[in-house]
């Protein structure tokens, strides 16, 4: 049935189930591991009349020790899960990367996953002529795709090069995913997917894959796995000079 | 000083009408490219995900600074009172509109959704430095607008000084902003200096003075009207402390950086090896675009010379076209550094410096805008009376026996 012509009571018994199974999920996600030990934090879906809250600021905890050289399996789910070309010319969109850092005293390599950092104080909403970029009420760091001029303002502000800018024509997009071309845009936290209570892509791929080197979470509640694993493990935020209070911590660097 | 009567130029001879057919056919060659773009998208020009801003932004840029600071001359005379410079004034607002307009438009017709250019003036986001701009622009049009109308229109003339010092006002404004747009990007090696706004404000007065000369001295020639030495030197004089100026703000900020050993790499880069950006800086911006115009300007045998004086202001042209490229393009070439100390590398060209050239569209649509603030200046002198019938000597010099 087509989306539009759905009625409110359909919408709502959708959504309870969608509900149903998000909440059976973290039930046997808890259920499969040892007590007390939860590796996934399920976010817990939001019924769809209600806005964001900044009772809860969504992050990443990205440990590189436990990302592998030559993986890119995030990479690849992300631009699946958002209908994003795999290019990788000058002018492509990338809203995700492998970086391979070598410190250069001691030589030592890591791998890491870059993208949005879903600052607290995000640089390229301060500089938005318009208010295009703007970041939702739970940390997440958005384009609004209908008043974004591509003036490219942010992308020359954002201090982890994390926004592309869309050069050309697209075809075959995402619904939840709308994109445009003159536009900017860059990773949204898997905002479609975080609303109904999912992993964003990366980290569910990460996990599949069995290495485990990403948890989402609640940076807001202090019983998230994610909030544990940052009060109990040193962790770094990228260019902490800037101190923009970055909703993505690394852990390995 | 005698009494200045103005006069619109003739705008009949054939010279006239080429020179508009040119202007013209550069614009529309400029106007068609933009449509091209924004047809296909910006994969037609040699931008990228790393080199944001191109070569339509040197060229808007340029304009946009070198519009606040042509409007220096008219300054002069009604806020810092040198009777002098007043016959200067009307051509030094009418140049600022029409950089200024020239400007603009590349910069809006450059953008990723030029169609939705009404929301840029519908939406503001007042933290941001472009949205002050947005109002700093339209600003400075509004106060030259009415400074033009306070010296044409003999009933309002007694306003002539505070719309003077109202467009005064506006345009250190102006070019306060168009340096804050790369001095408070904090995350860039080369721009997150607040040093950029005064240095952008200087710059001004020098492209600005170079352009009103040159326009000065062609229109005179063109128009067969008389222009004496007295005004020629004065300005040529005042050109070459300007470039002096620039060349004295661009070596404290290299200095500057120089002394943070963060920002050694991209220094570096710019100053030693950086290929084409190196090169611009070296032989475009500092030598032929401040060295030799100080020689010609000032050496004697050669600064009475028109032909040097006019080529100098080419030079200087160049010169601040050489420092905007550098400035921005050369800016963003330079990799970001997100890991200090770390080599860096990805599928997103982290870790390397990113190549850019122009494409041809992109490029006519810079030139274009250029063309269109030399058709509102040149329309502008055909319909209005900007222009003193005469500038000799007897005329404009108060010391003139």
């Amino acid at each position: 049935m087509n989306e539009q012509n759905k009625t409110a009571e359909q919408v709502i018994e959708d959504y309870s189930r969608r509900k149903f199974l998000g909440t059976s999920a973290a039930v046997g996600a808890t259920l499969a591991i040892a007590p007390g030990i939860t590796l996934l934090d399920m976010a817990q879906a939001r019924p769809a009349d209600q806005a964001a809250s900044s009772k809860n600021r969504w992050g990443l905890l990205i440990d590189s020790n436990k990302c592998a050289t030559g993986c890119d399996d995030c990479v690849s789910a992300c631009f699946k899960e958002n209908a994003i070309k795999e290019g990788k010319k000058e002018t492509d969109s990338q809203w995700i990367r492998k970086i391979e850092l070598k410190d250069m005293q001691s030589g030592r390599t890591s791998s890491l996953p870059m993208m949005c950092q879903h600052c607290a104080e995000p640089p390229c909403v301060d500089v938005c002529p318009t208010g295009a970029s703007f970041k939702r009420a739970d940390g997440i760091v958005l384009v609004d795709r209908h008043i974004c001029i591509g003036c490219r303002y942010c992308m020359m502000a954002c201090p982890y090069k994390a926004r592309s800018f869309v050069h050309e024509e697209l075809t075959d997009q995402n619904p939840d995913v709308p994109r445009g071309k003159g536009c900017v845009e860059s990773c949204t936290l898997c905002v479609h997917r975080v609303d109904k209570g999912e992993q964003p892509a990366c980290v569910e791929a990460c996990s599949s894959s069995g290495k485990n080197a990403m948890i989402f979470g609640d940076l807001n509640d202090p019983n998230s796995e994610i909030s544990k694993r940052i009060a109990e493990t040193a962790t770094t935020q990228v260019r902490a000079d800037l101190q923009l209070n970055p909703g993505v911590r690394y852990q390995g660097i | 000083m005698k009494i200045i009567n103005y006069r619109e130029i003739e705008g009949r001879s054939s010279g006239f009408l080429i020179l508009l057919a040119i202007l013209g056919l550069l614009a529309l060659l400029g106007l068609g490219s933009a449509h091209y773009m924004e047809e296909h998208g910006h994969v037609v020009t040699g931008m990228t995900n790393q080199i944001v801003w191109g070569i339509p932004h040197v060229f808007a840029v340029f304009l946009i600074v070198a519009a606040s600071g042509a409007l220096n001359v008219a300054s002069i005379g009604s806020v810092f009172g040198k009777s002098f410079y007043k016959p200067l004034a009307p051509l030094s607002a009418l140049l600022a509109i029409g950089l200024l307009g020239g400007g603009l438009t590349v910069l809006m017709l450059d953008l990723g959704r030029p169609d939705r250019v009404i929301v840029a003036a519908t939406h503001y986001n007042f933290k941001s430095v472009f949205a002050w701009n947005v109002f700093l622009y339209s600003g400075f049009f509004g106060a030259v607008a009415i400074y033009i109308w306070t010296m044409m229109d003999k009933t309002v003339s007694s306003y002539t000084k505070p719309a003077g010092y109202l467009a005064f006002v506006v345009r250190l404004l102006l070019t306060t902003g168009t340096g804050s747009i790369f001095g408070f990007l904090v995350a860039r090696q080369f721009y997150d200096s607040a040093l950029l706004a005064p240095m952008f404000i200087i710059m001004s007065f020098s492209y600005g003075l170079a352009i009103y000369l040159g326009v000065l001295m062609a229109s005179y020639k063109w128009t067969n009207r008389p222009l004496g030495d007295a005004v020629i030197n004065r300005l040529k004089n005042l050109l070459g402390v300007f470039i002096a100026a620039v060349l004295l703000l661009v070596t404290i900020f290299h200095m500057t950086n120089l002394y943070f050993t963060k920002h050694h790499g991209v220094e570096a880069f710019i100053l030693l090896n950086g290929g084409i950006y190196t090169s611009l800086f070296w032989l475009g911006q500092i030598i032929l675009g401040s060295l030799v115009p100080l020689v010609l300007l000032y050496a004697p045998g050669i600064s009475k010379s028109r032909s040097a004086i006019a080529f100098a202001c080419g030079l200087v042209i160049l010169g601040g076209l050489s420092q905007m490229y550098v400035t921005i393009i050369g800016g963003q070439a330079y990799p970001l550094v997100l890991f200090p100390g770390y080599q860096e590398s990805s599928s997103f060209f982290d870790g390397v410096v990113h190549n850019y050239s122009p494409s041809l569209p992109e490029t006519l649509l810079g030139l274009g805008g250029m063309a269109i603030a030399g058709i509102i200046v040149t329309l502008g002198l055909k319909v209005l009376r900007f222009l003193p019938l005469s500038l000799a000597d007897s005329v404009a010099d108060p010391h003139a026996k």
